[in-house]
């Protein structure tokens, strides 16, 4: 047998593997949004053992690797009896992971929202639900886009994480084209590079949207 | 299901969690001093120097931001060798965390050097200082101290990111977890002890930061530190 090189079928291989770096990457925005936004609630919230209860949970999620989360999440769910495809526990973990950074990043949004719009809703007679549904959240959401786009690009680089437990994402696939060809400097370069294609757009979007969102509110 | 927790099957293994974890300290301080040394003198160059030193620092910076620390550990790891130069494993997780944290570092202390105000650079000429005069007690501590809680949050990052550089055969806290795990098949008691560590090592390493910025710049500044949670950087 002889040593394949780094060439044109091994490039498709790792723009196709890139495919599973932007699923794992959706599964964890939506899960984590879906997630952090109920704690960023929690965090938010009038009762304070709600409140208390939530910020542990963000800050234990912000003070262990994500490594560490992804193996509990696989070993743990594997006891728990199912047999996991590594794409669920992959999934699971970033999810998890996700929701402690976008919690606190939306807290901050929701803070954000100057005092006296609470105040004022609250003399319109609105209910909790009331507030948020209609005077809160919507200027929360307008001022968490920036920082959402941000945190995206840090979800993307963390799914290489993922490799560790064998799914085939883009970084392990690059492993995989380097056991088969031996050239690791041109290998993981291109796969550095389409990390790159895809984070950075989403950098100068953030950074753009920061800007505008900026001088809008400077009027 | 049915599973019972064993914690004492670890006890044996003590000396192996511990020397993990001293290594996880070592590398972890040792990235934080280089790279934000590093930081330091990238962001300074970048705001005193012309427009193509600007641009190499930007680039830097910018690759470094949008690539996973992994990939780039790959590199280090597994490509250096290919142009002559091998390194060890623990060497290669050294030069790929200060090379990762040298990146963001610049990036935050920019941000604080544009901060410093035209006025306090004028103010420190009208009292006759030199320009490195200037430059050290006018814009750099200044800004330092302005953006050391946001750097502390990033070192914080940086040494539970160390985990991954078990995937370079680095024998860091990670790796033990995973080795012990090999001897023992209690997966679920070592990566709970394991994630306790993790996390007892960041609130040490923030009071610590925390501690040195009492010492560095000031009360106010060491109560922010503490406080500070990861900034999301764009």
């Amino acid at each position: 047998m002889t040593l394949r090189t780094f060439g044109i079928n091994e490039f498709t291989f790792l723009v196709q593997s890139l495919q599973w770096t932007v699923v794992l990457t959706i599964i964890a925005l939506i899960g984590g949004g879906l997630l952090g936004f109920a704690v960023a609630l929690a965090r938010t919230s009038s009762i304070k053992a709600v409140r208390i209860a939530a910020g542990t949970y963000i800050q234990v999620i912000q003070g262990i690797p994500v490594l560490m989360i992804l193996f509990l999440s696989y070993y743990g769910l594997s006891l728990a009896g199912f047999e996991l495809p590594p794409l669920i526990a992959a999934g699971a973990s970033m999810t998890i992971y996700a929701s402690g950074y976008l919690a606190e990043i939306w807290r901050g949004c929701i803070q954000a929202v100057p005092k006296p719009q609470w105040e004022a809703s609250e003399s319109l007679a609105m209910t909790r639900l009331q507030q948020y549904r209609y005077v809160i959240l919507p200027q929360a959401m307008r001022i968490s886009l920036p920082p959402t786009v941000g945190f995206a690009v840090q979800v993307v680089k963390n799914t290489s994480i993922t490799s560790i437990i064998g799914f085939v994402e883009l970084a392990r696939a690059g492993q995989l084209i380097n056991n088969a060809t031996f050239q690791p400097f041109r290998v993981f370069i291109a796969v550095a590079i389409l990390y790159f294609v895809v984070c950075y757009p989403l950098s100068q979007l953030s950074r753009w949207l920061e800007r505008r969102l900026h001088a809008g509110s400077n009027r | 299901m049915s599973y019972t927790f064993q914690f004492s099957a670890l006890a044996q293994y003590q000396g192996e969690f511990l020397s993990g974890l001293w290594l996880t300290i070592r590398l972890s301080v040792l990235s934080i001093i280089l790279g934000s040394a590093f930081g330091i003198v990238l962001a300074s160059l970048r705001s005193v120097r012309g427009r193509w030193v600007r641009f190499l620092v930007d680039a830097y910076v910018e690759v470094i931001r949008n690539t996973p620390f992994l990939v780039q550990l790959f590199i280090v790891y597994f490509g250096l060798p290919g142009i002559g130069l091998r390194v060890g494993a623990d060497t290669a997780a050294l030069i790929g965390m200060t090379i990762n944290l040298a990146a963001y570092s610049t990036e935050i202390i920019r941000a604080g050097i544009e901060a410093v105000h035209k006025s306090q650079i004028e103010a420190g000429e009208a009292l006759g200082f030199t320009r490195f005069q200037i430059y050290r007690h006018v814009i750099i501590v200044p800004a330092v101290a302005k953006v050391y809680p946001a750097l502390c949050s990033q070192f914080v990052l940086m040494m539970l990111a160390s985990s991954v550089c078990s995937a370079i055969s680095t024998h860091e806290l990670a790796a033990s977890a995973a080795f012990v795990e090999s001897q023992t098949y209690r997966s679920f008691e070592v990566y709970i002890v394991v994630t306790l560590m993790y996390l007892a090592l960041a609130l040490v390493l923030r009071a610590g930061l925390a501690l040195v910025g009492m010492w560095l710049f000031g009360r106010r500044v060491a109560r922010r530190t503490i406080t500070a949670l990861p900034e999301v950087q764009a």
